[in-house]
């Protein structure tokens, strides 16, 4: 079958590799229908993540038919069209039973500070992902969730991780109606943030980024302020002055260890790999948020040190909050969103490109080339 | 309230301000506090281990399920099981990874030559996209490649000196 193949830092291709196989009795094997580029694969992309092995494929956010299930498989069966969530979640371990399906105790191995993830090196348990034409599901009786009947195949990918991350940022922002929410990253991600911080009856939302074209997106589709850093002189001044003077009430980090906008922290943590990821717009979030407010993370970082003014955190008496989106929780909601057209995330899908050109649409995204949103892979057998 | 602990309850004033409502975490986490009991869960069946999986020594076996993508190997191989022999609390744990990530693409590059295929490191940095969206930018890349490749060459070559005079 086909399948992306990493070479090394932002070096991919497609090549063929042995179809997956079911190895434990509740694996599902799924024939690929489409397949996302997330900006966490940016990070695997660029050689940041430990642990990324020459030869694994990418790919976490992804819809398709099951065509194969092992013996304990009882809540799908063959022929099922459905979207998988990007975390591997057994569903009995403690946490998986507290509804922390993105931080299951059974699904990685390799680490004990993240749950398993499709595609996402061996520091998230060494599962090959779905940017590819079949891929192993395991626990097919906790992730995979039958697409409803009417809905778009291109939103059916965004609820396996954008859509809920977008939705879980804003919703750990612990927004009261009236608060001004700031967003960093005008990304798929942030714009869904953005989005989402109405839907808890935000009173004001501002989005910053560098790409004017994304900004430009922001302001549309999520109907909010939109900001180009470079034009300002210093980001949080700005925010303090224009929340006469309070701060945010809540900041949303939609960056993680990829952003831009200082140069040590760039240097440091994007290009000597001191640190785990330039923690540029978090130290943003924690000084332009206001005192006694709430920083919400879902910004990915590595799993080292990070840059932050902690003191600030203590002496403003913050409340940070940050996890890696629980998927199948917000499933539910989410899909009746998008049924009431409350949330409309294939608007984001810029691109369709096959599985074939799959180091063109990884160049594309990660350069911000062709005013490139949101990249879909679609295999051949699925065209 | 099964969580209450037996032997503490003689202590003075022990849970006189428990408020369950001031949880940080909700509504994210619909506590149960499951994990007091410890690592105590009916485990899911467990996936035969048969490939070498590295597990880290923060936790006491494998994962119920595990990944198969690319088991270690070779020199990178190596490296990753010095590496996971520190936790991952550890510099000791992480920067030995990416060390061995980086030898990985020089072994990745190797296995493509002894597989008699010349990888195509334009194709696979997708510049081809470059062309279509962002001439300027390719055109930037290669005369910077050019200028160092020309400037490695004459400095390995000894030419260095007679390029000095130009200057
Ligand atoms: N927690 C989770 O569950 C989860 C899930 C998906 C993605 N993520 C993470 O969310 C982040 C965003 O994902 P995405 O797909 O939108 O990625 P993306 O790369 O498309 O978007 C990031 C945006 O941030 C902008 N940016 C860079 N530096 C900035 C700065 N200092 N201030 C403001 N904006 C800045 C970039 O120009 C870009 O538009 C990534 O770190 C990704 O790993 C987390
Ligand atoms: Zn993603
Ligand atoms: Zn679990």
């Amino acid at each position: 079958m086909l399948a992306m193949n990493y070479r090394g830092p932002r070096r991919v291709r497609i090549d063929n590799k042995p179809m997956p196989e079911i190895l434990h009795p509740e694996d599902a094997i799924v024939r690929v229908t489409r397949s996302c580029v997330c900006g966490s694969d940016l990070h695997l992309y660029n050689g940041n993540v430990p642990d990324t092995r020459v030869g694994m494929t990418f790919g976490h956010e992804f819809t398709g038919e099951i065509v194969e299930v092992g013996s304990e498989v009882t809540k799908v069966k063959v022929g099922d069209n459905v979207l998988v969530p990007f975390n591997i979640a057994c569903g009995k371990c403690a946490f998986c039973k507290q509804k922390l399906f993105g931080n299951c105790h059974e699904s990685n191995s390799q680490a004990t500070a993240v749950g398993g993830i499709f595609g996402y090196s061996h520091t998230a348990g060494g599962y090959d992902g779905g940017q590819a034409e079949y891929v192993r599901v395991p626990y097919a009786n906790v992730g995979p969730t039958v697409i409803p009947e009417g809905m778009h195949p291109d939103d059916a990918v965004m609820l396996t991780d954008v859509v809920p991350t977008g939705y879980q940022a804003a919703e750990m922002g612990g927004i009261q109606p009236g608060d001004t929410v700031v967003v960093f990253g005008a990304g798929p991600v942030g714009i869904m943030a953005a989005k989402c911080a109405w839907l808890f009856g935000a009173g004001r939302v501002i989005i910053i980024d560098h790409v004017e074209y994304r900004l430009e997106f922001a302001r549309n589709y999520a109907q909010c302020e939109a900001y180009n850093f470079r034009s300002l002189e210093d980001p949080v001044v700005f925010i303090k002055k224009t929340t006469d003077w309070m701060g945010a009430d809540v900041c949303i980090d939609a960056v993680g260890a990829e952003a831009a906008g200082n140069a040590m922290q760039t240097i440091t943590g994007r290009k000597l790999l001191l640190q785990a990821g330039s923690a540029t717009a978090l130290h943003w979030a924690i000084n332009a948020v206001k005192k006694g407010g709430i920083v919400s993370v879902v910004g990915v970082y590595g799993p080292t040190d990070n840059l932050v003014p902690i003191g600030n955190v203590v002496n403003k008496g913050l409340t940070i909050r940050a996890n890696q989106a629980s998927v199948k929780r917000l499933l539910p909601r989410l899909i009746e969103h998008v049924q009431n057209g409350i949330l409309d995330p294939k608007a984001l899908i810029t691109h369709h490109f096959a599985l074939e050109e799959v180091a063109d649409a990884y160049h594309i995204f990660s350069d911000k080339l062709d005013e490139c949103i949101k990249p879909v892979l679609v295999p051949p057998s699925a065209q | 309230m099964e969580n209450i602990p037996e032997d503490k309850r003689h202590i003075k004033g022990w849970g006189v301000d428990i408020d369950p409502k001031n949880d940080p975490t909700y509504p994210m986490k619909h506590r149960t506090n499951e994990e007091h009991k410890g690592y105590s869960w009916e485990r899911p069946s467990l996936q035969p281990v048969n490939i070498e999986v590295l597990h880290s020594n923060e936790r006491p076996n494998v994962t119920a399920v595990f990944g198969t993508s690319t088991p270690p190997s070779g020199l990178s191989g190596m490296i990753r099981r010095y590496a996971f022999k520190h936790s991952e609390n550890s510099y000791l744990h992480w920067l030995p990874l990416l060390l061995a990530d980086r030898v990985n693409v020089v072994e990745g590059i190797v296995d493509d030559f002894k597989q008699g295929h010349v990888p195509n490191i334009f194709a696979e940095k997708g510049m081809k996209a470059d062309w279509k969206h962002d001439k300027a930018g390719l055109f930037q890349k290669v005369a910077i490649t050019a200028l160092v490749t020309t400037a490695a060459v004459l400095i390995l070559t000894g030419k260095h000196k007679e390029l000095a005079k130009k200057f």
